[in-house]
Parts: structure tokens; C-alpha cells; sequence
């Protein structure tokens, strides 16, 4: 099969467009990762400089893996259940685009917003640390290699969670629904990312490493997991063929 | 000589291409569980024809027109469509050859009609976007709205929008699915002129609609759907098929005897009243009636009003084919 890069563009540069022509919803994504952030800064704010040593044994960054986990759910759940509703799916799906064209050119697109959402969220949560905590407390949680797989996860994260609530918005005729199932699918790497930070469980380089090359594989064989559950038929119609 | 060159080839294929209707459908059937969409749905559409597909609400039209557009599968029977069988293999091929304006316009509110018009020429990755996008405008008379956003457009632009999104890819055959719906009469009459437009420049084009005098104006042929097909043929065709020919008369008074003035005049089958001093004369050749009709009249002293051959509409012989499906469905 033969993918069209300008059948993906196509639909990335239309959603986009959209985004930008309704900036409220990009406004939106980035609220709760800022109230969500807002508690632990207090606390590590709070925490005096003896307590450095503790922070050494925990992993508290990862819990900001969680942002990008929450942050691209709603988009990708109305991916293609939002479209369906407004009437616009057909026209698309009545063009050469294949399934797997369509799905990637939206993931990309929620994917990009995303991320600067998700990144810039860090970078404010880093820039306060820096700023207002004691300096241990700060070089204690700031770590290099802390930082370095903070940066390299919160995409693949993303992808994780885009991944998921695209194919649920696939199946889904309503898009609260396909919102409301998508946060709820992102629950669980809320979980993963607060037993960690929380010294649940402590994970090693290796495991950092494994888990990585998991999230990038079924990262990248997401438009191909998630196509086959694009049914033309049932979307326009409401029946399963 | 058994060597073709590759001229040679191309033109016999081209050929069979024009040869072979543009959508040819053989006992398509089409149920959703239980319930039947359509039924051994047979018919032929030639290349450049327009071809109307009428039937009430709820006969099957627009899915037909999806089935057709590859978006559902037939349940059973067989098409072509644009030269190619329609199989799920070759649902892509066969969309990049057709273009399927629905009955809802379905236009990127937020977006321009612009950037509405790029998105398509992208997903049908035409060649020269920018010069197709303006020779669509220019075909729907938008060139002057392109930077507008869609949901600033009235329904009649919309609908224009819609066509000229259809007409990106340049294709075999354009589906247009109730184009006309919920719009008013002069939106309808540029959509109207559009397709004849269409039709000059031998676009084939299928048309779903259920408003007659838009069928009558516009196709070649139509076929009538009311979940089996019950007619198809040319709109005049169809109204000698099912309508006795005949003339109406009419008098300044009524005749005194009508019997004695049309019975017995050549190729006169018989008459009926219709209203005060009108009368309905069946006839098997308005050539030959209408003459010795008017010396009759004459003869007999009667103050003729008119007279002429009945013209039964598009709309007569639809009602005719619905009412009878309707009393079969009572009994």
C-alpha cells in the first residue's frame, strides 16, 4: 500500500487551520495541565533544603508525564466522531483518502499542539522550580538525565494517549462520549506516571530504555492498529457493515 | 504483427473506456440487517448522460449513490463504476475517477471556501491545485468569495461550494445527491444552470432528486426507485409508456351531444368529460385525430376554446408508479 505524504499533509494543514481558526481549543488543553501542576510546585516550593536527600530516591518529574497523557485526549476523541457529527466525514471520506492517511494526518495535528502545550507546561513548571524552590530542592528534582527522558517521553506519551482516543473516536457516534472514554483511557498512564513519581516503584535505565522502544513501536504501528477500525460504512451510515 | 505499442495500447483502452457505459449496475441490492434498502437494481448510464434517480424518501437513493461511491458495500449484484468492478480493492481507484457532492454541503465552517477547495485538491493530489481550485470557483461563479469563510455563506453558496469541491479532481462521473434541497428557487435555478453547464462540457452525471421539473429539465433519461427500481427511460418515454395518448378540448358551452360529434372519428378511441366544456379524447395518433377532431367541432356548431394534445408531466408518471406502490403496500 502506497501512503500519500500529501493526502496526510492535506488533512494535518486542515486541522490545523482549524485550531488556529478556534484558539480556545488550544487555550483549553492547556488548563487542567496547569492546574494539575499547580499542587506539587506549592509542595516543592515548600520543601526545605534538608529534604533534598529524599527527592534523590523518588522520580517526582515523571509525575509530569501525566500532562501529555491528558492533554491531546479530547482532540483525538473528536477526531473523527466530531467530524461525523458536523456532517463534514463524508465529503472526506468520498475522496481516495485511505483510513490509515486519515487517521495520521489527525493524530499529527493533535499531536503538534500537544506538545507545545505539553512542553511549554514543563518549561514554566522547570523556570518556577528553578526559581522559587531551594536551590538542593531544585538540583535534587532537576536532574540531567530527569530532564533528558522528560523531554523524550512527553511525545511518546502523546502519541500513546492520541493513539487511543483516535481509535475510540472511530468507534464512538457521539463525541462526549468519545471525550469522556478517551480521558478515561488515559487513566491509565496517569497511574503509571504517579507511582512513580511518588516512589511506587523506581525505574531504572534499562527499564527507561525498554520501556521507551515499547512506546515508540506501538507508537509508530498506531495508524496501522487504529485503521482497520474505521469503518466507512458504520460511520456514514450508523450500521456495522 | 503481434507487438502493440504503448499509443496503440493506450488508445484501445480508451476506447473501451468510452465504449463501456460510465456506471453499469447489475441486481445491486443492498439491506441493512432486516431491512432492504434497495433491490435488484439494474440500469446502464452512458458517458456524458445525466441520468436522474428519483423516488420518494426513504427508496434507497443516497444509498445507492454511497454504494456506488464505495463508502458501503452492496450485499449482493454487481457494478461498474467509471470502468472498474466495484470492489473493496478498488474503492481508492474508483474514488480518485468519481466525485460525490451529498445532499449536506458538510464544508469546514471555520475555514475559507479557499482552504476548504486546497484540502480536496490535496486528498485527490491534483497536479496543479491552485489552477484547478480557480477553474472550479470560476465554473461556480465564486471566484470573487474564495477568502470568505464558509459559515459566513448562505445555503445556495454552500451548495455552489460543495459543487466546486466536486469538481476539483475533473471527474468521470459526478454524483450529485439532492443538489437542490432546501434551497430557494433562484439557488436553485443557478444550481440548476450549473449542471447544464456541466452537461455541455459532457461531465456524466447521476443525479438523486425527488423534485420532478428539476429531473425533466435536466436528464437525459430517469429512473424511477421506490426500494426496486420501477421505471427508467427517457422522461417522454416514460409517458407514453404509461399514459394513453390523447387531447384536451375546450368549449365555450358544453356540446349538447358529445357522442354524436367525437364517435366514430378517425383514430378517436373513446372521450370523457373533464370539468364544464372539457373533454379528454383518447387517441391512438394525435395526427390524424386533432384534425378531424377540430372539423367535428366546427361541424357541430361549437364555440372552440382550445384544443391540443395532453402533455402528461415527469410528476404524473412518478405519482402513477408511487400511488401504485403505495396501494400494494395497503393490501
Amino acid at each position: 500500500m502506497r501512503m500519500s505524504a500529501r493526502r496526510v499533509q492535506a488533512i494535518f494543514r486542515k486541522e490545523l487551520r482549524d485550531y488556529r481558526r478556534n484558539r480556545q481549543i488550544v487555550v483549553s488543553m492547556a488548563v487542567l495541565p496547569v492546574l494539575f501542576s499547580i499542587y506539587p510546585s506549592i509542595e516543592l516550593f515548600a520543601l526545605p533544603a534538608s529534604s533534598s536527600g529524599v527527592l534523590l530516591h523518588k522520580q517526582p518529574l515523571v509525575y509530569m508525564l501525566a500532562i501529555p497523557a491528558i492533554v491531546p485526549a479530547a482532540l483525538a476523541a473528536y477526531s473523527v466522531a466530531g467530524e461525523r457529527q458536523q456532517g463534514t466525514l463524508e465529503p472526506v471520506l468520498t475522496t481516495p483518502i485511505r483510513a490509515e492517511e486519515l487517521l495520521l494526518g489527525k493524530a499529527l495535528a493533535v499531536l503538534l499542539p500537544s506538545l507545545a502545550v505539553s512542553y511549554g507546561v514543563l518549561g514554566v513548571f522547570v523556570a518556577a522550580i528553578e526559581r522559587f524552590a531551594q536551590p538542593p530542592v531544585a538540583s535534587a528534582l532537576l536532574s540531567g538525565p530527569e530532564l533528558l527522558a522528560q523531554v523524550l517521553f512527553t511525545p511518546l506519551v502523546a502519541a500513546l494517549s492520541i493513539w487511543a482516543g483516535v481509535a475510540i473516536s472511530t468507534r464512538s457516534s457521539d463525541p462526549r462520549v468519545a471525550t469522556q472514554l478517551s480521558v478515561l483511557a488515559s487513566a491509565p498512564l496517569i497511574a503509571v506516571t504517579t507511582a512513580i513519581s511518588t516512589g511506587g516503584f523506581h525505574v531504572t535505565l534499562g527499564l527507561a530504555l525498554g520501556l521507551g522502544a515499547a512506546l515508540l513501536l506501538v507508537d509508530s504501528l498506531g495508524w496501522r492498529i487504529v485503521a482497520p477500525m474505521l469503518d466507512r460504512e458504520r460511520l456514514i451510515t450508523g450500521t456495522r457493515s | 504483427m503481434l507487438a502493440v505499442t504503448t499509443a496503440e495500447r493506450s488508445g484501445t483502452m480508451l476506447d473501451d473506456v468510452r465504449t463501456s457505459p460510465a456506471l453499469a449496475v447489475n441486481r445491486l441490492t443492498k439491506r441493512f440487517g432486516d431491512r432492504v434498502a434497495f433491490r435488484d437494481v439494474s440500469f446502464e448510464v452512458g458517458h456524458g448522460e445525466v441520468f436522474g434517480f428519483l423516488g420518494p424518501n426513504g427508496a434507497g437513493k443516497t444509498t445507492t449513490v454511497r454504494t456506488l461511491g464505495t463508502l458501503i458495500a452492496p450485499t449482493s449484484g454487481s457494478a461498474t463504476v467509471a470502468g472498474l468492478p466495484l470492489t473493496p480493492e478498488n474503492g481508492v481507484e474508483i474514488r480518485r475517477r468519481i466525485a460525490v457532492m451529498p445532499e449536506s454541503p458538510g464544508l469546514y465552517l471555520r475555514l475559507s471556501v479557499s482552504e476548504n477547495l486546497e484540502c480536496f485538491a490535496g486528498l485527490y493530489e491534483s497536479p496543479v491545485p491552485r489552477e484547478r481550485i480557480d477553474l472550479a470557483l470560476g465554473a461556480v461563479k465564486l471566484a470573487g468569495r474564495a477568502g470568505d469563510p464558509c459559515g459566513a455563506l448562505s445555503k445556495g453558496l454552500r451548495q455552489r461550494v460543495a459543487l466546486a469541491r466536486a469538481l476539483l479532481s475533473e471527474p468521470q462521473v459526478l454524483f450529485l445527491d439532492e443538489p437542490t434541497s432546501g434551497l430557494d428557487p433562484v439557488a436553485a435555478r443557478d444550481v440548476h444552470e450549473l449542471i447544464d453547464d456541466l452537461r455541455q462540457r459532457g461531465v456524466t452525471i447521476f443525479l438523486t432528486t425527488h423534485r420532478l421539473d428539476e429531473a425533466e429539465r435536466l436528464c437525459d433519461r430517469v429512473a424511477i426507485l421506490s426500494t426496486t427500481l420501477r421505471t427508467i427511460g427517457r422522461p417522454d418515454e416514460l409517458r407514453e409508456r404509461l399514459f394513453a395518448r390523447s387531447l384536451a378540448v375546450r368549449t365555450l358551452v358544453p356540446l349538447p351531444d358529445p357522442d354524436r360529434v367525437f364517435g366514430g372519428l378517425p383514430a378517436v378511441d373513446g372521450w370523457r368529460r373533464d370539468g364544464s366544456g372539457g373533454y379528454v379524447i383518447a387517441v391512438s395518433d394525435p395526427a390524424v385525430a386533432a384534425p378531424a377532431v377540430t372539423r367535428a367541432l366546427v361541424e357541430a356548431g361549437a364555440d372552440v376554446l382550445s384544443i391540443g394534445e395532453s402533455r402528461h408531466s415527469l410528476e404524473d408518471v412518478y405519482l402513477e408508479l408511487v400511488d401504485e406502490d403505495v396501494e400494494a403496500g395497503q393490501r
